[in-house]
């Protein structure tokens, strides 16, 4: 019974963490401060994760969204000028049009949400790596290897983007 | 009236990290005397000698008492916020890595089934929190040594994982415990001598960059007190103070636990014969012989330049550990 | 698969870091004045916010980073699956390997990893020359 409640609490601590943080992201008037708060969000969902009996997504969330796309964005907010009070643009262009991909987006959400019975996938509480590596290899092996030429295209073209221009004109 | 399991089994974990918490505490006390007093020896001097009696053993107890003793100092330009979080932070991914450690056959936090994934995993928690301490500071020694720490863990990160992946590959399992225990029977079954040499090239290269991934010496860019004073946690002082230093040297333990555990037989004895004595025994000595061999290197070796440090990993570790890892999979599948 | 222990650490990380800073609070003295309270700069006034614009090798170091520690969550998976899928599995991961050296050839020949780029009068006569 207390161990039920327990699990309860920390499922709901999870999520508060996940959307209190997400709000200070989105909100926050100093882009530093919006940074920071996504270790938390980050956090939140790969607990939220764990509840779902995903290990080893939970454990890749924190590796490469944390550890690598968060310390990206960090690195890249130092890069920006005048960080010292710097405030992001508040007006919002073409408010109406952005209403169809946030709807659409939305539909998807709730799509999903309704559509998946969340407690029988996470009552079959097995570990999910061997599976998913075996997955990977036979089905899934095409979009696996195709995943590798995507990171190579990314590297690339992120390394021809991120070098500076007057070496662009040697090439 | 009986007590469900699940109460029972929650109280013992309770009551393990409780006791991991004291064990790290103690350590970090022993480490700090050893570290001065061997790097005393090395350099001709002896070092704390007063504090009480034999070899001034009382020395770490009277630092931790006088740091938390002392006044808490926030600099006025500081991002306070950030700067109070910071600490908690780096210590919480500092401390996750000790649940998954096993000290011996049926001491360990959880036996998780991504065990050292797991650990990789949460080592990028603490790169997030030294950002913030370095940032908040609003020092340009924090700053620097933030940034430099942060780029060294990450690069140095991806040698560690494919070096890690050489016992994973011959246990077929992420699991510590799993691990551990396919290493049974004495020293020629661990994975560091099993495999030759490929074995041995991993756990040379997981060393090595692990050293960097806790900046240590040679890697101990980040906190160069010649140009950088304290690195990333200039400014803090106090107790604040003293959770960076605990998670430095935590970080210590942990790098070294799980090059004991994946690659020298964790708990195991080396010979049969010497099973007798506990699990706990052989794990945490085979730790702390690292522990020492990285206290060892710091005194002797001179710290590399950023553009060696970056060279070395990414043009020399990251190649040959690809190749490592490729060569040694292939011997596990043409062995069947 | 048991997770509560994993979130007890964190709880117990902290917790004592909490537990100490009142501690503090509670026996250490608080006596702030402005000069204490001043940014440290060895002894000088500080010049200058420490908040500029960063050297962007460290946002490209950042970049690759990404790229491979992507390719190391793939490795896993293979890793305990290797001994089961045998021959097979090796081959599709040294092609994925294989493709990510491309990269990493890619960004090694441009440069991209040097840290510190001499201008081509810092070389020595026995590098090329311009």
């Amino acid at each position: 019974m207390i161990i039920e409640l327990l699990t309860q609490i920390i499922f709901w601590a999870f999520v508060i963490l996940t959307v209190g943080s997400a709000i200070v992201v989105v909100f926050s008037k100093r882009i530093i401060y919006s940074a920071f708060a996504l270790l938390f969000t980050l956090f939140g969902v790969a607990g939220l994760y764990v509840f779902l009996a995903a290990d080893f997504l939970a454990a890749s969330q924190l590796l490469v969204y944390v550890g690598g796309i968060l310390t990206l964005i960090i690195f890249g907010v130092f890069l920006t000028t005048k960080l010292h009070g710097m405030s992001i643009p508040e007006q919002t262009h073409q408010r109406y049009l952005a209403i169809i991909p946030v709807a659409g987006i939305i539909a998807i959400l709730f799509y999903v949400f309704f559509s998946v019975d969340w407690f029988a996938h996470a009552s079959a509480a097995e570990p999910t790596t061997k599976d998913l590596g075996k997955l990977l290899l036979t089905t899934y092996l095409v979009p696996f290897e195709v995943a590798s030429v995507l990171l190579l295209a990314a590297l690339i073209g992120a390394m021809r983007l991120a070098r500076p221009r007057e070496e662009d004109q040697d090439d | 009236m009986i007590i469900p399991a699940e109460y029972i089994s929650l109280l013992i974990s309770i009551v393990y990290t409780a006791g991991v918490v004291v064990f790290v505490l103690l350590f970090v006390l022993l480490c700090n005397w050893l570290e001065r007093k061997i790097s005393a020896h090395m350099q001709d001097r002896l070092g704390p000698m007063e504090t009480g009696g034999w070899h001034g053993w009382a020395q770490p107890i009277a630092d931790a008492i006088k740091l938390l003793l002392k006044e808490d100092i926030i600099p006025a330009a500081a991002d306070s916020k950030l700067f109070r979080i910071a600490p908690y932070i780096v210590f919480m991914g500092s401390l996750a890595g000790f649940a998954v450690l096993p000290f011996a056959s049926n001491l360990i936090g959880t036996d998780l089934n991504i065990g050292v994934y797991y650990v990789i995993a949460v080592t990028s928690i603490v790169v997030i929190g030294l950002l913030m301490a370095g940032w908040s500071s609003n020092n340009k020694w924090s700053l620097y040594g933030a940034m430099r720490s942060a780029s060294q863990m990450i690069s140095y990160e991806i040698p560690v994982a494919l070096a890690l992946l050489v016992p994973v590959i011959a246990a077929g399992s992420m699991s510590m415990n799993e691990i551990v225990q396919n290493q049974a029977g004495g020293f020629w079954n661990w994975y560091v001598f099993k495999t030759m040499p490929f074995s041995l090239i991993a756990f040379i290269i997981y060393f090595w960059a692990s050293l960097a991934e806790s900046n240590r010496a040679p890697f101990d860019l980040p906190e160069a007190e010649s140009e950088l004073v304290a690195g990333y946690f200039t400014e803090y002082s106090g107790i604040r103070f003293a959770f960076f230093f605990l998670a430095e040297y935590s970080d210590m333990f942990v790098v070294s636990a799980i090059a004991a555990t994946v690659f020298l037989g964790g708990w195991h004895a080396p010979f049969p014969f010497l099973s007798f004595i506990p699990g706990i025994v052989w794990f945490v000595s085979k730790a702390a012989f690292l522990v020492l061999v990285q206290m060892w290197l710091r005194w002797t070796l001179p710290r590399l330049r950023v553009d060696q440090l970056m060279h070395i990993c990414w043009k020399i570790f990251l190649p040959f550990s690809f190749v490592n890892l490729l060569l040694v999979s292939l011997w596990v599948v043409l062995k069947g | 698969m048991n997770f509560a222990p994993v979130l007890l650490f964190f709880a117990a990380a902290f917790a004592l870091v909490l537990i100490s800073l009142i501690l503090n609070r509670l026996l250490a003295p608080r006596n702030p004045y402005p000069l204490k309270l001043t940014t440290y700069e060895c002894g000088e006034e500080p010049v200058g916010s420490p908040w500029i614009r960063f050297n962007a090798r460290f946002y490209v170091i950042a970049l690759i980073f990404v790229v491979f520690d992507v390719e190391v969550l793939f490795l896993f998976p293979w890793a305990v699956n290797l001994k089961t899928l045998g021959m097979f599995a090796w081959i599709e991961m040294a092609v994925f390997i294989l493709i990510l050296s491309v990269g990493l050839a890619y960004v090694w020949a441009k440069g991209d990893l040097e840290w510190i780029k001499p201008k081509p009068d810092n070389y020595l006569p026995t590098q090329e020359s311009k």
